[in-house]
């Protein structure tokens, strides 16, 4: 789960690394009441899920409250990357001597948290790792150990040679690992980090990502959740416990797995087809389930064909035709099914489907070729 | 000949008397794994499906049984603890089926577990098959039939139709491995390929990755460096679109995007045949062979 910058600067601010004053408005009539109260000259930062804010022009300096006011209007309901602007951050602006990067981020590689900090921040830090990675410097931290005091030092003199300035990115890089310890976090970055002309070191934006797997034993951290934030389809997927993502093309695809779903998705492209979503019903086959997921494919209008593809496990293949049978009764599917089922209680499940003039095939290829047919308005399967 | 797991691997199942620990438990009996101890805090002195033992501890079952691997199916909180207590035990296979494990707690456990020097197999994965022999996990057996193919897999359902693809074109298996698509897992593809190299009977292997992190392009430099039978790959999420990536962090530790397009490459330059779609196993595979 992502954090909003505002949500990640705040915990940030309560582990006790100095972040300046902010506040969140969703009118811009309120962004100028917030820059009036935090002396005028601010800037404004859109809160989505998505990178590249600064680029996709949603993050503005104003000059005065009535700046403010305009430039809001011009971020808020803006859409980035797909997800449209409903809040923006406002927080006074910063004099800045120097910027630097600072990350900390759950390594596959090296199986551990893996601090990363550069003295060249910004927005453009990727590139400064792709053609300066001797700017780039790393410490492995081990978990049971946390980030060593002599580790986040040695970190700290790669950012400032003076160690009074060391002294404070130090404490900071500390207090960054123990709120990402705290948060149950897999990613935390502060980009910028400034230094102020009057020597403090000062964190002026934040990042967090939260492992899902700790949201339920951290409900403080799971209650940040931004149900606004996200495309409505995913949400109502989610809350059905199914994992979907929708994409544009026009074969609906249904399957259990998430690596089965991806290879039917690319089977369908294979076969000259467009994939309209991703969606994964999970392990457990409760037949609800697959009236949730026909629900969320059919309310896509782009959606021309249906395709199911379950390799039964732990799924069990009757639960998933009950689901279809079910759905299909309840209301209309107005396009082709494709159904493809086998495995654990494969039989059972045809004679189900078979009852209501169903069929069911057991080749994976087979069945994406007439969905892909129906979709391009070939024969309807 | 097998990799990790044969007809004299001596199993103990942590969590047997839950629901899916108890259905899976008859499966692996039905298929002839040698189940010998059941671990439920509580349910010490009880006995499962007529003839396995249920202890209080892993350490009262390894007593009692001689059990050499141990399989988990407790809830996620609890699924690292339990990993720490079969290492503290002496058990050298462990095999983690629980989904939803923090990565937090995986970081933590590994160091320990190979301090104890204990393969973990997971978390959030499907278990290994032996076919013919045994299985650990939720694997259904009817898949799998004996042959010369290693298979190891990132995935679940995917490695049920890659499997079945090869089963039904008569190419058997020495072992299929899921190791789990989790961020942080205890076995991965290169300790599998090192397996299988090793293994007399294995001909040739099955690798199935997915898009995110760079472990199939180190399999593939693996490959390249330290295999000399052939190797066939395929990488599932070619469709899939860019994330709305947070954060530059991702990007810059390794230097990677992960994507499946990046991975078909490394497995091509080394040496590794790619299929397109996994019905493209059997031809290419009967190429190699």
């Amino acid at each position: 789960m992502n954090l909003h910058e505002y949500q990640a600067r705040e915990l940030l601010r309560q582990a006790g690394i100095p972040v300046p004053p902010d506040d969140v408005a969703g009118t811009p009539a309120d962004v100028r009441r917030i820059a009036e109260r935090l002396g005028g000259r601010v800037v404004v930062k859109a809160q989505v899920h998505a990178g590249g804010r600064g680029k996709a022009g949603g993050v503005k300096l104003a000059a005065s409250p009535a700046e403010a006011e305009q430039v809001a209007a011009t971020i808020l309901g803006m859409k980035i990357k797909g997800l449209t602007v409903q809040k923006v951050l406002v927080a006074p602006t910063a004099e800045i001597a120097s910027e630097a990067y600072v990350g900390v981020i759950v390594d596959r590689a090296s199986q551990s948290p893996v601090f990363m900090v550069s003295p060249a921040g910004g927005i453009d830090i990727e590139e400064v790792a792709a053609n300066t990675p001797e700017k780039i410097f790393r410490a492995r931290v081990d978990p049971r150990y946390g980030l060593l005091p002599h580790q986040a030092l040695g970190l700290a003199f790669k950012l400032y040679p003076d160690i009074a300035l060391a002294r404070q990115a130090a404490d900071i890089l500390q207090k960054l690992y123990r709120a990402f310890v705290e948060a149950g976090g897999s990613l935390a970055e502060i980009n910028p980090l400034i230094r102020t002309p009057d020597g403090r070191v000062v964190a002026l934006d934040a990042k967090m990502s939260v492992d899902d797997n700790e949201l339920d034993r951290r409900p403080a951290i799971a209650a940040l959740r931004d149900a606004t934030a996200e495309e409505p389809s995913e949400l109502r997927a989610r809350e059905a416990g199914l994992t979907y993502i929708k994409l544009d093309g026009n074969v609906g695809c249904c399957v259990n797995g998430a690596g089965l779903a991806m290879a039917t998705m690319d089977l369908v492209k294979y076969y000259g087809g467009e994939p309209a979503n991703f969606l994964d019903i999970g392990g457990s086959s409760n037949p609800e389930k697959v009236v949730s997921a026909l629900q969320i494919i059919t309310a896509d209008p782009n959606v021309k064909a249906i395709l199911f593809n379950i390799f039964g496990g732990i799924t069990r293949c009757d639960d998933v035709a009950n689901g279809i049978v079910t759905a299909t009764g309840r209301f209309a599917v107005k396009v082709p099914i494709v159904i493809r089922l086998t495995g654990t209680n494969e039989k059972e499940a045809v004679e189900i489907l078979a009852r209501v003039g169903m069929q069911a095939l057991t080749d994976m290829d087979e069945a994406v070729k007439r969905a892909v047919a129906a979709a391009t308005g070939g024969a309807a399967a | 000949m097998s990799i990790f797991l044969d007809r004299n691997t001596k199993l103990v199942i942590q969590g047997i008397t839950g629901r899916d620990g108890s259905f899976h438990a008859r499966l692996m009996m039905e298929y002839g794994t040698r189940v010998v101890a059941g671990v439920t805090p509580g349910k010490g002195g009880q006995t499962f499906g007529g003839s396995v033992p249920v202890f209080n501890t892993v350490a009262d079952a390894v007593d009692a049984t001689g059990a050499d691997a141990s399989v988990i199916y407790v809830p996620a909180r609890a699924a690292a603890d339990a990993m720490l207590e079969a290492a503290d035990a002496g058990i050298a296979l462990i095999v983690c089926i629980t989904e939803g494990v923090p990565v937090l707690d995986m970081m933590r456990a590994l160091p320990y577990l190979r301090e104890k020097g204990a393969r973990l197999i997971g978390p959030n994965c499907p278990g290994l098959i032996t076919p013919g022999q045994a299985k650990i996990g939720i694997i259904p057996g009817m898949l799998a039939t004996p042959g010369p193919i290693g298979v190891v897999s990132r995935s679940g359902t995917l490695t049920y139709e890659v499997v079945y693809q090869l089963t039904r074109a008569g190419l058997g298996q020495t072992t299929c491995v899921g190791i789990g698509g989790d961020p942080i897992i205890g076995t991965n593809f290169i300790d599998c390929l090192d397996a299988f190299q090793r293994d007399d009977t294995t001909r040739a292997v099955v690798i199935i990755g997915e898009i995110g992190g760079t472990d199939e392009q180190n399999a593939a430099g693996f490959v390249q460096s330290g295999m000399t039978k052939p190797v066939v790959g395929f990488i599932a999420g070619q469709t899939a679109p860019p994330g709305r990536r947070m954060g530059h962090a991702g990007a810059i530790i390794s230097g990677s995007s992960g994507t499946a397009a990046e991975k078909m490459e490394a497995f091509q330059r080394s040496g590794i045949s790619v299929m397109q779609r996994p019905a493209d196993v059997v031809d290419l595979l009967r190429r190699r062979l």
